[in-house]
């Protein structure tokens, strides 16, 4: 399998106030087609290695190669071009632009792309149509559920035909049994061969995925080949 | 390039907060409203005041006699002179520059009820010219003709009548010309009636005017050689004022007056006039370009501050824009839209409602008696508004569209 990700030796320290150093030399490669799940205590620096990953935020020293692009001090349109281009973002809390209904919020990457408006609303119907939310699509955010709003944020991701897709505690704000719906809907969207990051602290969200890499205090921990989903539910000790 | 999508985008965002919108915009097109209808009045003061001064020649003088200040060729200061007809051929003989001149005889006040056809009468003003005088101070006739030089030469008794005067004397619809009236005593025929739009005039208002030839009044009112006051016009390209100073040394030469005596000669020089107001209708415009402006700027400002207060609050959604892959300068040029947009809907607005009111004014001055004068801004004040109005919405935009450019997607989406 072909690498997509490759991290090397990847350090970032948050200046506002007294140095956090956050990441303290991460290694990390993930092939192409990969599930896999980040863990970690609160504040353990998830979220920010996946906004490195998404190229929504810097590092100060270290490598890191998307798609084998080195992906370093870019300006601030490259980055962008690179984020609607390669990656797609799933967030805890959705964010849906509030005034726009779901079809068109999934069609945005796409206006940025400078697609046509036509084409780009109907690839967000067939978008939302395999999402089940065909419905819904005229309908604005706080019309929808938790669990609809973020498979619309989930057809948004996917629009553009990503490389990666990055999701940071996707299924936060949900209840269990919308969090195992919008589990099994990225599930499926990795069975296409999507390459896929879940940023979690559910040891049963981890568990579906395949390679779990434990993230304690800014250094990996550990990297834990999951393909037999034997992990615990009941292994909490490095759980929040 | 026309980006129909990016429109819509900046009027759906435009059109999410209506009320903020409209009051925002209300700023803008009272500002340039207040700017182009200030400057269209500056415009209609000055086409009044000029428009009231368009009967006098603007290359012409008047002169009058007054009391000598000096003592010179022994005679004592504080002396009363006259100008009389000797002067006024001497000035037509030696001053080069002088195209016509024109001596005018009117006694200070009318005797009560001085004008009489049969039992109507009046108190009106009379003068005595040349006809060479309308070339100076024109009457708009309306009935018949001016004086001509034969009148005046052969001495006739016939008159021009202001129009004041023949409502006094003539039913309404009367035919005047051929009537005799009576003024002061003697029967005059009346050859023309005439009307003035000059409040600022030398000679007093015509309307309330009888004219007639300078010989037979002089004769008739006892003034032997003398002349109230000599009018004069410059030849084309010659100056007022260089005619002026040749006449005063003539004047001064034949009565004995000091050559610097500055008292003894009263005159009054219409070019400088027409200087003086020319400079006061620049000196309104002026003002009224800054008061207006100042009111624009206040609207433009309140617009730039309105995006402020917008990019702080839509710091999440422009986040997600550019997570999503919007680049800065597709923001900025977003932001700046929206406010250019707001202004230029607002601005073009205030512009036209000023000229339409200021067409109305027009209408109205037009349609009564005030006379008229142009109150409407030119299409080059208009284009040069609608100029302002582009420059200063972008403008407005800036600071908010830097200040959006800025936004780093991170810490808009961790902000909740
Ligand atoms: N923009 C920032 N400025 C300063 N400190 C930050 C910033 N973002 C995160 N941090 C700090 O860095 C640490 C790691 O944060 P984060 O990566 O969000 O952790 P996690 O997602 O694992 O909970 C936390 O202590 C957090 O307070
Ligand atoms: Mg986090």
């Amino acid at each position: 399998m072909p690498t997509i990700i490759k991290l090397k030796n990847i350090n970032k320290t948050y200046y506002s106030g007294a140095p956090l150093h956050v990441l303290k030399g991460i290694d990390l490669e993930i092939d192409r087609g990969e599930l896999v799940s980040i863990m970690g205590a609160s504040g353990s620096g998830k979220s920010t290695l996946l906004n490195i990953l998404g190229i929504l935020d810097n590092y100060d020293t270290g490598e890191y190669h998307l798609n084998d692009v080195l992906i370093k001090n870019l300006s601030e349109t490259r980055a962008a071009y690179f984020r609607n281009k390669l990656i797609g973002f799933i967030f805890q809390s959705f964010n849906l632009i509030s005034f726009k209904n779901a079809m068109e919020n999934v069609a945005l990457p796409l206006y940025y792309q400078k697609t046509g408006r036509k084409t780009r609303n109907k690839m967000a119907l067939e978008y939302l149509d395999r999402l089940g939310l065909k419905e819904w699509a005229y309908h604005m955010p706080n019309e929808l559920s938790g669990g609809q709003k973020q498979r619309v944020a989930i057809a948004r991701a996917l629009i553009s035909k990503p490389q990666i897709i990055l999701a940071d505690e996707p299924t936060g704000a949900l209840d269990s049994k919308t969090s195992a719906e919008v589990l099994d809907v990225l599930k499926k969207v990795n069975a296409t061969g999507m390459t896929m990051i879940i940023v979690t602290h559910e040891s049963g969200i981890a568990n579906q995925t395949n390679k779990i890499i434990r993230l304690k205090d800014g250094v990996i921990e550990k990297i834990e080949d999951n393909s037999e989903h034997s992990f615990s539910h009941f292994d909490i000790q490095n759980i929040k | 390039m026309f980006d129909l999508d990016r429109w819509n985008e900046i009027f759906i965002t435009i059109s999410r907060n209506k009320i903020r919108s409209i009051l925002t915009a209300f700023g803008v097109f009272w500002g340039i409203f207040m700017l182009v209808a200030l400057l269209g009045g500056g415009n209609g003061l000055g086409s009044l005041i000029t428009g009231q001064m368009s009967d006098i020649a603007s290359n012409s003088c008047v002169m009058w006699s007054s009391r000598t200040s000096e003592a010179y060729k022994g005679f004592r200061k504080g002396r009363w002179w006259q100008i009389n007809n000797r002067d006024i051929e001497i000035i037509k003989a030696k001053v080069k520059g002088l195209d016509e001149i024109s001596p005018l005889i009117t006694p200070w006040t009318p005797t009560s009820d001085n004008a009489v056809r049969g039992d109507r009468k009046g108190t009106f003003s009379v003068q005595g010219t040349y006809a060479n005088f309308n070339k100076i101070d024109k009457h708009t006739m309306q009935y018949g003709r001016y004086l001509n030089d034969l009148d005046v030469m052969d001495e006739r008794k016939v008159c021009i009548i202001g129009q004041r005067v023949y409502e006094a004397l003539f039913n309404r619809g009367e035919d005047p010309i051929g009537k005799d009236i009576r003024v002061d005593g003697v029967y005059y025929k009346v050859i023309g009636v005439g009307r003035g739009s000059d409040n600022l005039n030398f000679s007093g208002d015509k309307d309330e005017m009888i004219t007639v030839p300078f010989t037979i009044m002089q004769k008739l009112y006892n003034y032997g050689d003398n002349v109230d006051n000599v009018f004069a016009l410059a030849k084309p390209g010659v100056a007022v004022s260089e005619m002026q100073e040749e006449m005063e040394a003539i004047l001064k030469n034949n009565h004995s007056i000091a050559p610097h005596d500055r008292q003894a000669i009263n005159s009054f020089n219409i070019e400088n006039m027409l200087k003086q107001v020319t400079g006061l209708i620049l000196g309104v415009n002026v003002l009224a370009f800054i008061v207006g402006m100042g009111t624009l700027l206040a609207g433009i400002i309140g617009v730039s501050n309105i995006m402020m207060v917008t990019v702080r609050e839509r710091t999440q959604e422009i986040g997600i824009r550019r997570a999503l892959g919007a680049k800065p300068s597709t923001i900025m040029t977003q932001i700046m839209s929206e406010s250019f947009t707001l202004t230029a809907i607002a601005g073009f607005l205030g512009i036209s409602f000023a000229v339409l009111i200021l067409q109305l004014v027009d209408v109205g001055l037009a349609a009564g008696s005030e006379g008229t004068a142009v109150f409407q801004i030119s299409f080059f004040t208009a284009v040069v508004a609608g100029l302002i109005i582009i420059i200063l919405g972008t403008l407005a935009g800036l600071g908010p569209a830097f200040r959006a450019m800025k936004i780093k997607p991170i810490e808009a989406l961790s902000e909740e």
